[in-house]
């Protein structure tokens, strides 16, 4: 068997995976947050919560929702760290450094899961596992919720509401991302990824002292891909052998990142009730994944850069399990959502492997995006397709249904603005410090696309790194965690404002004059919207960093 | 708005505190609980010779000396406290010139030219703890680990053969070989042969 037939086998049963889930899991997700009855164990959670769950919430009561809860997390997970001295298995390590523990909490409650420590060296095993490990759950069902709410300003006519956060908040968890991890949680075991509660040090064959690293991480790891979180267990993330020891776990993690995302389309075109809508856009992200995977497959198979040529092939930073087709397929689908978890060193990347890692982050997060987040990010664009389409043909643009007048467009583009400018502003401010340069692992372009990528990151709340650079001073943990922080809040925030306004309207009936959003023609103006949005807005920093290195 | 964000905020707190005993006990409880079902697995999958633990099917070591099968490059030693690949970038001169002298310094160690030498000989992996090599690798370092354990060739070439981990389901990954598992057969046919 060759390289190429495997890798390509490889994609093909991955495509087959994700087709068979589909309609099932979509469909299973439209039933969750459109079902009237509430679980025995739900009913439980409301009332140790206090909250009414048959309560609706209007945009603003939803959005302080997202935002109380948020903030009432960040605060309760830098406790944790700061105090995980006083926690059971604890592995004798102290409390996290203040600033490093702002950083990690605000990464792990925005669902960037940017990581500035090192797991194996600084967390013990219960703010592991009762401390990130249930945010990786929450704000991925956040994210979800979010979503669902954007959808039902599009269904809703004439309503105040956009539903209950706390309902769609708990019914994620339990319904959904519970069941899902907990299965994909033994099949990781029964591939080898550890689940223990202690460490054993002992002698190797040749004599020497090693540590036998345990914990929970087979619980974290579902989740972690489940939820597009990526905040990995160990340092090393999904290359370390304890995290993900076989071809088969690495797998089961690209599956697991994908499937939500991808099958959110389809609850999209369920609870619209025009399901080809769902499928076109499917179809968008689709498009713009596959240009990704192409480029960065084709990159570091053909062994690209000085290090590939001088090696033979680009295995710097790769696991020989993996090889290249495994490695180019994971880090193109942990950038294309917004996972973050790492099987390869994506600094050690080929240009365009890093390049393509790098843009998949840019285009927004939304092909397919992180659970939810890829679904109302990619929904704004598509007010924002309709818009330029609107203007083209001089005609009031409609989106399902709905207006799009200029209270909506001020909500879209603010979104539009809100990451850019805290990538372009931020990677800016920090690139002119003279300490970046000491905090760079390379100098010249590279050291260039080592901030850039940070900053991008974060402010997309992906939480991959090009790992050379370092991180630990407070400018950049509270630079890169304000950038996560409001590169996740704000746009939520507009997104159920949008949502909110699209609620209120009457559904517009479609005349021969509306533009047909489920057909090939939009597919292909959506796809160009969002490659010159990005492109118009990145290109001068793309051609610093990546581009550059591309060319020499 | 202040009120209803105070109000919703404690509200948030009493969810948390529930969620966290779900997802965050409860939930990785039960993993292990079921994981018990796949023995030592959830434990590391240990390596045991002679009862004693001599490390982890799945975590590399380090070794040296010609009797050994000799491991990847490594960014942290093999040192599975500080689990991390160099990130040193695609074109970085100090990547290019080590790259080199891992070259020239296993084809002198093997006996052959730069060009035989793989790939993975001379590139660290992405946790610095790969327990496999490629198949060429192991393949190339045969001979060298028969002679000075005055092995067969051939004896050392079936045990490659014997710890070589082919693609998933024929397809998936990449096929390598564990250097700690091959390196146990190894001391195994040695004292065998005593």
């Amino acid at each position: 068997m060759s390289d190429t037939l495997g890798g390509l086998l490889t994609i093909a049963l991955l495509v087959a995976l994700l087709a068979a889930a589909y309609v099932p899991y979509g469909d299973y997700m439209a039933r969750v947050y459109t079902s009237t009855t509430h679980l025995r164990v739900e009913r439980l959670v409301y009332r140790l919560s206090g909250v009414d769950p048959d309560a609706e919430q209007g945009a603003r009561s939803y959005a302080s929702s997202v935002v109380g809860f948020s903030l009432v997390s960040i605060v309760v997970l830098m406790g944790i760290q700061l105090g995980q001295a006083a926690l059971p298995m604890d592995r004798d390590l102290p409390g996290v450094p203040f600033w490093m523990s702002f950083n990690t909490a605000v990464s792990f409650v925005t669902n960037t899961n940017w990581q500035s420590y090192s797991g194996e060296s600084t967390l013990g095993f219960t703010a592991q596992m009762a401390g990130l490990a249930v945010q990786n759950f929450l704000s991925a069902a956040v994210g979800i919720a979010v979503a669902v709410a954007l959808i039902r300003g599009f269904v809703r006519s004439r309503s105040g509401s956009l539903g209950n956060f706390w309902v769609d908040l708990t019914r994620g968890t339990i319904r959904i991302l519970l069941p899902i991890s907990f299965v994909a949680a033994i099949l990781f075991v029964a591939g080898g990824v550890v689940q223990s509660f202690s460490d054993t040090t002992m002698q190797t064959l040749a004599g020497h002292s090693q540590v036998l690293t345990g914990g929970p991480v087979a619980s974290q790891e579902a989740i972690k891909e489940l939820g597009n979180n990526g905040g990995g267990f160990f340092n090393a993330n999904s290359a370390h052998p304890f995290e993900n020891p076989s071809a088969y776990t690495n797998l089961l993690q690209v599956f697991l990142i994908l499937v939500t995302p991808v099958a959110l389309t389809r609850t999209l075109g369920t609870m619209l009730g025009n399901r080809r809508q769902g499928v076109a856009i499917l179809g968008v992200m689709g498009i713009l994944y596959s240009l990704t995977l192409v480029a960065a497959t084709w990159s570091e198979v053909t062994g690209q850069g000085a290090a590939a040529q001088a090696a033979g092939a680009a295995m710097e930073g790769k696991e020989t399990r993996f090889g290249e087709w495994a490695s180019a397929l994971f880090a193109v689908s942990t950038t294309a959502t917004s996972t973050g978890a790492v099987n390869a060193s994506h600094d050690s990347l080929t240009p365009v492997g890093g390049g393509a890692a790098l843009f998949n982050m840019m285009l927004g997060e939304i092909v397919p995006g992180g659970v939810g987040a890829g679904i109302y990010g990619i929904l704004v664009m598509a007010v924002l397709a309709v818009f330029v389409a609107g203007l083209m043909v001089g005609r009031t643009p409609e989106l399902l249904g709905k207006k799009i007048s200029a209270r909506q467009m001020t909500y879209v583009a603010l979104y539009t603005l809100t990451t850019p400018a805290l990538v372009l502003v931020g990677a800016g401010i920090a690139i002119s410090l003279d300490s970046t340069a000491d905090a760079m692992g390379s100098s010249g372009g590279h050291g260039f696309s080592e901030v850039l990528y940070a900053f991008t990151s974060a402010a997309n709340n992906n939480g991959s790194a090009f790992g050379g650079i370092t991180v630990t001073s407070d400018f950049f943990q509270i630079a890169l965690g304000l950038a996560m922080l409001i590169g996740r809040f704000l746009p939520i925030v507009l997104v159920l404002l949008l949502a909110g306004s699209l609620a209120e309207q009457g559904t517009v009936p479609a005349t021969a004059g509306t533009l047909p959003t489920h057909k090939p023609l939009f597919v292909g103006m959506l796809v160009g919207v969002i490659l010159v949005m990005t492109g118009l807005t990145y290109f001068p920093s793309l051609a610093l960093g990546p581009i550059a290195e591309a060319l020499v | 708005m202040f009120s209803d964000l105070t109000r919703q905020s404690l509200a948030g707190l009493r969810l948390l505190l529930v969620m966290t005993v779900l997802t965050g006990v409860l939930y990785p409880a039960a993993v292990w609980a079921a994981g018990q079902a796949f023995g030592d697995r959830a434990d590391g999958s240990p390596v045991r010779v002679d009862g004693e633990v001599v490390g982890s099917r799945l975590l590399g070591q380090q070794f040296a000396g010609d009797e050994w099968f000799l491991s990847r490059p490594s960014a942290n030693d093999y040192d599975t406290l500080a689990s991390a690949p160099s990130n040193l970038g695609p074109l970085d001169p100090d990547l290019v010139a080590s790259i080199g002298d891992r070259l020239a310094e296993v084809a002198a160690r093997e006996g052959v030219e730069e060009s035989q030498v793989p790939a993975d000989a001379v590139t660290a992996s992405g946790s610095g703890l790969d327990p496999h090599i490629s198949v060429a690798y192991a393949e190339l370092q045969a001979p060298r680990v028969a002679e000075a354990n005055g092995l067969d060739l051939a004896t050392v070439e079936d045990l490659v053969e014997d710890n070589t981990v082919g693609r998933g389901l024929g397809f998936l990954g990449e096929p390598g070989v564990n250097v700690l598992e091959l390196n146990v057969a190894v001391a195994a046919a040695v004292r065998g042969g005593d």
